[in-house]
């Protein structure tokens, strides 16, 4: 799994953070999504799918191939 | 499709149960998912009823929440006038809304509320230690469901706690459904001018707290005016009280309606239960009633019909969060199911901003409440306790508890 977040897009709602931690952060100066690792493994694909299904800004692309 | 204006349902519609959306919202959600309905005014925004129709609509630039745009549908003659004087992010479209809601958006991020929670888990042990001291029984929204999230924003922004009388009236007259127009431009000028007062505290000896930071990295920056730094303070100290203070009366209720979840969650030694509990009573509750309102900028298909642009639209959230497609058995309350995709806080660009510090605040009181007062009951009958039909943000006025 490849993710792909935008912090254009991003309004720092912070349900990624929450839904999967090891994943998603926000950044200090305001509070817009970083990623913390673009391959997650296995055990994480759920939450991440859950963070990019919940994301109010539509700020979250997955790539399953 | 012809109807005369006649025809057409009122909208806000009633309800039956309290505890569900209106049975009218209900019906349409099943047979008529788009259509129009009639407000105060007469105009006749598209209602939106469908959960996956909702979040398509809501992460739509295309509709704009900008209520300064002919034919955005207005809740009423008194919210249309107030809303209309004040500029604050949640009336804006992009560019400018992300520019404004970023100057808040640390404040409010995971970590820093996480932070705030011990002062939450304070303020709710002490509030508790309070009621405990009084003879039951106790109107569980004075003693203790308004004053907590009240006591938290008012650190988080700064604003001097002992006049919560004052803004929780003020707050009140802004979220009625019934006030005049006159009577909700005199609030907001007096929240408005109380807060003017404390930006000329703020600037004079800056605090570590949201309105001092406003001040200091906004206002006298000159990236806002002093004017938006105010209707951005009332907007969060409105939003910031009177919803979370519902969610926890409310909550409350409704958790007493159901006995073996209480007892569950009272119980409990989990915190994901508790996490999961909060966003389930956060779907099925759905205290902000009056549907998520934009108007179309352009014309955009929706469920099989052509909203054209400037044409209003009202996406029903609490019929959205019931919506089977989204939540089997959706009528149910269950603290078990997976409720996080709940649409409570809205969705798009503009959902609540408060949200990561409202989950924190429902978290403790949730964890807390129910352990510390164990045989917690109504000192009322269900029948006898009225509910918030005539304002913006549903709840109870009043919740008699005793123990």
């Amino acid at each position: 799994m490849n993710v792909v977040i935008d912090q254009d897009k991003c309004v720092g709602a912070g349900q990624c953070v929450l839904l999967a931690p090891d994943v998603f952060d926000q950044r200090d100066e305001d509070g817009i999504v970083v990623l913390l690792q673009e391959n997650p493994p296995e055990q994480l694909h759920e939450d991440v799918r859950q963070a990019a299904r919940v994301c109010p800004a539509l700020a979250i692309q997955l790539d399953d191939s | 499709m012809t109807n005369t204006l006649s025809d057409l349902p009122a909208f806000p519609m009633e309800r039956r149960c309290p505890f569900d959306p209106p049975p009218q919202l209900t019906r349409l959600r099943a047979e008529d998912p788009v259509s129009r309905v009639r407000l105060w005014d007469g105009s006749t925004p598209w209602l939106i009823t469908r959960y996956e129709d909702q979040r398509a609509v809501l992460a739509d630039p295309r509709f704009s929440a900008d209520v300064h745009k002919p034919g955005y549908p207005h809740l009423t003659a008194a919210s249309a006038v107030r809303r209309e004087r004040s500029r604050a992010f949640i009336s804006m479209d992009n560019p400018e809304h992300d520019a404004h809601r970023r100057m808040l958006t640390r404040d409010f991020m995971v970590k820093r509320v996480e932070a705030l929670r011990p002062t939450v888990q304070r303020f709710v042990d002490e509030l508790i230690d309070d009621m405990l001291r009084d003879i039951p029984p106790v109107d569980l929204v004075e003693a203790f469901a308004l004053p907590v999230p009240s006591l938290v924003i008012c650190e988080l922004l700064g604003v001097p706690y002992a006049d919560h009388a004052f803004f929780q009236r003020c707050s009140r007259t802004l979220i009625s459904r019934t006030v005049t127009p006159d009577a909700t431009i005199a609030a907001a000028d007096e929240l408005k001018d109380y807060l003017s007062r404390l930006v000329d505290a703020k600037d004079r000896e800056p605090a570590d707290d949201v309105l001092s930071r406003l001040v200091v990295k906004q206002l006298r920056t000159g990236a806002l005016t002093r004017s938006e730094v105010v209707d951005m303070a009332v907007l969060l100290l409105v939003a910031g009280h009177e919803t979370t203070a519902n969610m926890i009366a409310l909550g409350t209720l409704t958790l007493l309606q159901h006995p073996d979840q209480l007892a569950e969650l009272r119980g409990t030694d989990d915190p994901q239960l508790v996490v999961n509990a909060v966003e389930e009573l956060l779907r099925y509750l759905n205290i902000t009633h009056t549907g998520r309102r934009r108007v179309a900028l352009e014309d955009v298909e929706v469920g099989g019909q052509l909203i054209r642009a400037g044409e209003g639209v009202i996406a029903a959230n609490d019929v959205a969060n019931r919506d089977e497609t989204a939540f089997p058995d959706p009528d149910a309350l269950d603290i078990h199911r997976q409720a996080r995709h709940h649409m409570a806080f809205g969705y798009g660009i503009h959902q609540c901003l408060g949200q990561p510090l409202a989950r924190v605040e429902l978290q403790v009181v949730y964890s807390t409440l129910y352990r510390r007062i164990p045989t917690l009951r109504l000192a009322a009958p269900l029948e006898e306790i009225t509910f918030k039909h005539d304002m913006a943000v549903y709840g109870v006025h009043e919740l008699p508890v005793t123990w």
